[in-house]
C-alpha cells in the first residue's frame, strides 16, 4: 500500500506503544489483536526503531498481512490487518 | 488402480515417520535461567514474553544462582540452619537485589544501568516478571537448587504458574521446544 491509501485507512483499532522498548509494542500487539476480528485493521504507534523490522516478522508468523508503515515526526504507524 | 504392495507398504512408512516429526516437536520455547545477574535474567524475560507474544509456549527453568532472584524480600523462609541462613544472608533477596554481571563497580554500575533503562523506558525486572505472568509463561524452579542454597517454597515469589521440580521435567519440556537456550 502506498503512504496515501496507508493514511487513508481507517484503523479498527489503535494500539499506543509509544515510549516502550522492547519487547513493549510486540506484547502491545498482541493485546491488541485480540481485540479486533479477522479482516479488521490494526494500527500501532511505536517510538522504538526495532519494531519497524519486528512487527513485519510477528505478522508473518501470525499469518496477519502486514499493510506497511507511515512515518511521523517522533513515531511510527505501523498498519496490519488480523489473519 | 490398484498400488503394488511393496508400494502400499513404503506409503505407509512414510506417513508414521512425517507423523512422529510432526508430532515430535511444538510451538514451545524451554529456558534454562542458571545466571544470577540482572543483565541475563532481564535478557531471558525479554525473550521470554517475546516468545510469548509469538504465541509459543514458554517454559522457563531457573536453577542455581537464577533461583535467588524468585525469592519475595517481604517473606522468610523457616526452619534453616546455619549455613542455610548464612547463604540466604549472601544471595541477593529478589529481582530488586541482583547485580550486573559486568562493571558493577560495588552496586554503581547497577544503579546506573537502573536510571539508563528507566530513561530509555526500557522495563524493570519487577514488570518483567508481572508480563510474564499476566501473558503465560511458566516458571519451574529447580528442587535441588532451591535445597543447596536452603530456600524455602514459603519464600518464593507469588507467581500463577510456578512449580518446584527436577531436571526430568526441564527435558522433557526441552525436548517437545523447537527453541531451546540456556543463559
Amino acid at each position: 500500500m502506498t503512504t496515501e491509501e496507508l493514511k487513508n485507512l481507517k484503523p479498527d483499532t489503535i494500539v499506543d506503544a509509544r515510549g516502550t522498548a522492547c519487547p513493549g509494542p510486540l506484547l502491545a500487539a498482541k493485546k491488541g489483536i485480540g481485540d479486533i476480528n479477522s479482516g479488521q485493521i490494526m494500527e500501532i504507534y511505536s517510538s522504538d526503531e526495532g519494531t519497524k523490522v519486528d512487527i513485519p516478522k510477528w505478522c508473518q508468523k501470525m499469518t496477519h498481512e502486514f499493510l506497511g508503515i507511515v512515518e511521523e515526526d517522533s513515531y511510527s504507524r505501523l498498519f496490519l490487518r488480523k489473519a | 488402480m490398484t498400488m503394488s504392495k511393496e508400494f502400499e507398504d513404503q506409503l505407509k512408512e512414510l506417513q508414521a515417520r512425517v507423523n512422529k516429526l510432526e508430532s515430535g516437536t511444538k510451538d514451545q520455547l524451554s529456558m534454562v535461567v542458571f545466571s544470577g545477574n540482572l543483565d541475563k535474567i532481564l535478557a531471558a524475560m525479554i525473550i521470554a514474553t517475546g516468545a510469548a507474544a509469538y504465541d509459543m509456549k514458554v517454559k522457563l527453568f531457573f536453577t542455581f544462582w537464577a533461583t535467588a532472584a524468585l525469592r519475595d524480600p517481604k517473606k522468610k523462609g523457616k526452619g534453616k540452619n546455619f549455613m542455610e541462613k548464612m547463604f540466604g544472608m549472601m544471595l541477593p533477596k529478589g529481582t530488586g537485589k541482583v547485580k550486573l554481571s559486568n562493571m558493577n563497580m560495588c552496586g554503581m554500575g547497577t544503579s546506573m544501568i537502573k536510571s539508563i533503562m528507566k530513561k530509555h523506558k526500557v522495563a524493570s525486572l519487577e514488570e518483567m516478571f508481572k508480563t510474564a505472568a499476566e501473558i503465560g509463561v511458566e516458571i519451574n524452579i529447580c528442587e535441588m537448587s532451591m535445597n543447596l542454597m536452603g530456600f524455602k517454597k514459603e519464600e518464593m515469589i507469588d507467581y500463577p504458574n510456578m512449580t518446584v521440580c527436577g531436571v526430568a521435567t526441564f527435558l522433557s519440556d526441552a525436548q517437545e521446544s523447537k527453541v531451546q537456550l540456556f543463559i
